[in-house]
């Protein structure tokens, strides 16, 4: 199987080579054979990676223990679960999972539009046949995850080697959650590439147009609701594995997943300047430039460790090919914009600061802004290393510091944005829409100061958040009300035709209203306290509201390793209410030990507690418990998030021409149906 | 004013704002980089910067005391004496061997005073997968938000 999965990945890589010469060849000669094979070429690029993906995944399943990659990464005793899992879980096999994601998209693209968009397509599919050759060439011939294990044998000929048993997975990835966090992460990196191709082939063929905006618009949607979800997991793993309390640390490694998110979500707002306005056509098509080239930067901080290795930790030669990739796009990608600029003029200039422009335009600046601080951040080590000779890093103060205030502007600019208007907003149109929820918000914030309210950001946080949930709120009540009275249908069943008569923009408030639910809970961080206590059996320890009592412990044997468990009864008004069990694992094949956290969470706070090991002085165990209000508020509104981008993604159902109530309308939209796409249409007088 | 000006103002406003605070936060958090050999030659107001260093952990060397934990870097042939003050459990990566990146600063004596510990195993960690990388290696204290 492993002759098998290395074959079809060299021939993937011939494969790529010819969809991307071919490509070229088409682009210049027009040929529409040779453009059709190209086209075929690039499939088969993706049938052949998708096939080396699940013979690496049956090595796996079979314990075909003289692969090298299997052997560091599975044993026989290892769940079916995180089996699945062991293909990301090293440099070899992640590098593949990345082609085999890409290669989804890449074929979901050329099958889409295999009959479409025909002067577009060819520049499309030669710039995913670049990437595609880049990852394949890593796959291939720098990091190939099929070596077999060999040793010379009594012949003089090499024999395989297979040994009886691997050596397991790392316990730090044994945890649900890292059987679908990097996929998640990884959809999103991979996903950027189709945007990207599409802004990279739009500008090299210049293309006529917004259609390719409208064209990447779902696929950008896609992989930022990946991006998010992956983010979201990883913090989800961070907090309920590692043990410390908390979920983000400003890690390398997790910020260069946020990076790419904060420029596609500012790529995702101000394309509607352009649909709408013909507006900002240069920064769009760097948006998109520069956030693939983050989440290219993201995969090549992730694999090679550049920022987190330091001098002890061993540096990977993948780097590399990742900075010349790097260079090559940043090249590629001045070329282009340096050749065709001339093409993307703008149509309009700013009219008014209080317009809907100009909020995007903010947002815009502000996402950069963050963008910016955090990459200078994450990669400081490497920039002060050149410049002073000295390698200086940056803790969390510095990133709390400036994204804090952002992510504050931010939350107001959610709430402003949507409801002014375009060009110039009206004195009374403000009034209309932000005197209600302006007035609901700082109520709010006083009676909070009443309550003894003293956190400064978390108490602007709070407002903001009642302010934002009641614009949103206002929306779908004004909008429900119409309907309502037309149909006499009940509240909710109006609100889901509104919804469903303009995905985009009700889809786009349930987004904003998601985040406002992960904004609470990121405020409740401000009230976050812990208490750690050496315990005898029965002793108890007192934290908030509960008492925490330990009952005594044991020792649990499992299949892969065996678990320490401490037995914690916990009260609430002298009330016992449940049982935590925080373990200590000891993994028998690597031994290497594991933390499980034991977590009760409610809407208000998580009670946190970690078995932390045996006090040196005493020998007794020691319980450390953290309070975390309002965390769940966080997973709760990623889940919001999802959900409003999926309904964002569906199609506006018909009866919006019922709405608009003139026959004319309805009439001129008729024949239209049979010819372009009747939502994009109709979606203009609504946004 | 001009509309542009306008718009100027805002952005410089935002702009200079948001540097003046990442300016704050990198004096209240910026930590040099130092091999175990380089701290010797290290003088001066240089001693008493906040820093980070790398090394393997000495064979025998981790003594669990109360309030701290003490044991030895090696690095480079060199050796450094290394005292834990921090409250949180050493990761469970830290054992004889294992890789650690020791965040504190130079106490009076020779020992170095720490109060982070990161670390992961010289036998096989590797990066995990868009989650953490070398550093998520179960570091001791985050202070994240």
């Amino acid at each position: 199987m492993d002759v098998f999965g290395s074959f079809a990945l060299v021939l993937a890589f011939v494969c790529a080579v010819y969809a991307f010469g071919g490509g070229i060849a088409a682009i210049i000669t027009r040929h529409p054979l040779l453009i059709k094979s190209a086209r075929q070429a690039g499939m088969a690029t993706c049938c052949l990676i998708f096939l080396a993906t699940f013979s690496l995944e049956y090595l796996f399943f079979s314990d075909n223990f003289s692969i090298a990659y299997v052997v560091s990464h599975s044993n026989r005793d290892l769940a079916t679960f995180y089996k699945i899992a062991a293909l990301w879980s090293g440099q070899e096999g992640s590098l593949l999972f990345w082609s085999f994601l890409l290669s989804i998209y890449v074929f979901s693209v050329l099958i889409a539009y295999r009959n479409k968009n025909g002067e577009l397509m060819p520049y499309v599919g030669v710039v995913m046949a670049g990437v595609q050759i880049f990852f394949l060439t890593l796959n291939n011939f720098v990091a190939s995850p099929f070596k077999a294990l060999a040793a010379p044998g009594a012949n003089g000929m090499m024999n395989y080697v297979a040994r009886a048993d691997g050596n397991g997975l790392t316990p730090l990835l044994q945890y649900p959650e890292m059987v679908i966090h990097p996929p998640n992460l990884y959809s999103g990196y991979t996903g950027f590439t189709i945007p990207f191709a599409f802004a990279l082939g739009a500008l090299l063929g210049r293309y006529p147009g917004e259609k390719w905006i409208h064209l990447t618009r779902k696929w950008t949607m896609i992989a930022w609701m990946f991006q998010s979800l992956g983010i979201l997991l990883g913090a989800h793993w961070a907090y309920a594995v590692l043990g410390w309390g908390g979920y983000w640390g400003w890690d390398p490694v997790e910020n260069a997943s946020f990076l790419p998110w904060l420029t596609g979500t500012a790529f995702l707002h101000s394309v509607m300047m352009q649909e709408k306005r013909g507006m900002m056509k240069v920064w769009n098509v760097w948006l998109v430039f520069i956030t693939f080239l983050l989440c290219i930067l993201g995969t090549f901080l992730t694999r090679s460790g550049v920022v987190s290795s330091v001098h002890a930790f061993a540096q990977s030669s993948i780097g590399t090919w990742f900075v010349g990739f790097l260079a090559l796009i940043i090249l590629v990608c001045f070329g282009a914009y340096l050749k065709n600029r001339d093409y993307l003029k703008s149509e309009n200039q700013l009219d008014s600061i209080i317009s809907r422009e100009s909020s995007f335009l903010f947002n815009n600046l502000i996402l950069l802004v963050s963008c910016v601080a955090i990459l200078s951040g994450t990669l400081f080590p490497v920039f002060s290393e050149w410049i002073t000779g000295d390698r200086i890093s940056v803790g969390a103060p510095f990133f709390n510091k400036v994204n804090i205030p952002i992510g504050l502007l931010l939350l107001f600019l959610t709430g402003v944005g949507p409801l002014l208007a375009w060009r110039k907003t009206s004195t009374d149109s403000l009034k209309r829409n932000f005197g209600w929820p302006l007035a609901i918000g700082l109520a709010a914030g006083v009676i909070a100061l009443m309550f003894g309210f003293r956190q400064i950001y978390s108490w602007i946080c709070l407002i903001l958040c009642v302010f934002v949930a009641s614009t949103v709120g206002l929306e779908f009540y004004r909008g429900a009300k119409v309907i309502r009275a037309r149909s006499g249908a009940s509240f909710v069943t109006s609100a889901v035709e509104l919804t469903m008569r303009n995905t985009r923009r009700y889809g786009g408030y349930i987004v904003h209203m998601g985040m406002v639910f992960v904004f609470i809970g990121l405020a409740g961080a401000a009230f976050n306290h812990d208490i750690q206590k050496d315990m005898r059996q029965g002793d108890s320890l007192q934290i908030g509201p509960y008492t925490l009592v330990l009952q005594g412990f044991d020792t649990k044997p499992e299949k892969n390793y065996t678990a320490q468990r401490l037995l914690v009864e916990v009260l609430r008004d002298k009330k016992p209410i449940m049982m935590l069990y925080p373990e200590k694992r000891r993994f028998s094949t690597t031994e290497e030990n594991g933390t499980m956290v034991a977590i009760y969470s409610t809407l208000k706070e998580d009670l946190y507690v970690v078995y932390a090991g045996n006090s040196p002085d005493t020998q007794l165990p020691v319980l450390h418990a953290y309070l975390n209000p309002l965390v769940k508020w966080i997973w709760f509104g990623g889940v919001v998030v999802v959900f409003g981008t999926l309904v964002a993604l569906l199609p506006n159902r018909r009866a919006v021409l019922v709405l608009a109530g003139a026959q004319q309308l309805a009439v001129a939209a008729q024949p239209m149906a049979h010819g372009l796409a009747p939502s994009a249409t109709m979606r203009e007088g609504h946004d | 004013m001009k509309k542009q000006a306008k718009f100027g103002v805002g952005i410089g406003v935002i702009v200079a704002a948001m540097g003046f605070l990442a300016w704050l936060g990198y004096g209240e958090s910026k930590t040099y980089y130092h091999t175990i050999a380089e701290l010797e030659a290290l003088k001066g107001s240089a001693l008493s910067q906040r820093m980070r260093i790398g090394g393997t952990v000495a064979v025998g060397s981790i003594r669990h005391l109360s309030g701290r934990v003490d044991f030895v870097l090696e690095g480079e042939g060199k050796t450094l004496p290394v005292s834990y003050i921090g409250t949180d459990p050493l990761p469970d990566t830290f054992v004889d061997k294992s890789q650690a990146l020791v965040e504190g600063r130079p106490g009076p004596d020779g020992r170095f005073v720490a109060e982070v510990v990161q670390a992961k195993c010289a036998s096989k960690y590797e990066a995990a997968p868009g989650g953490k990388g070398g550093a998520a290696a179960s570091p001791t204290e985050r202070s994240g938000m």
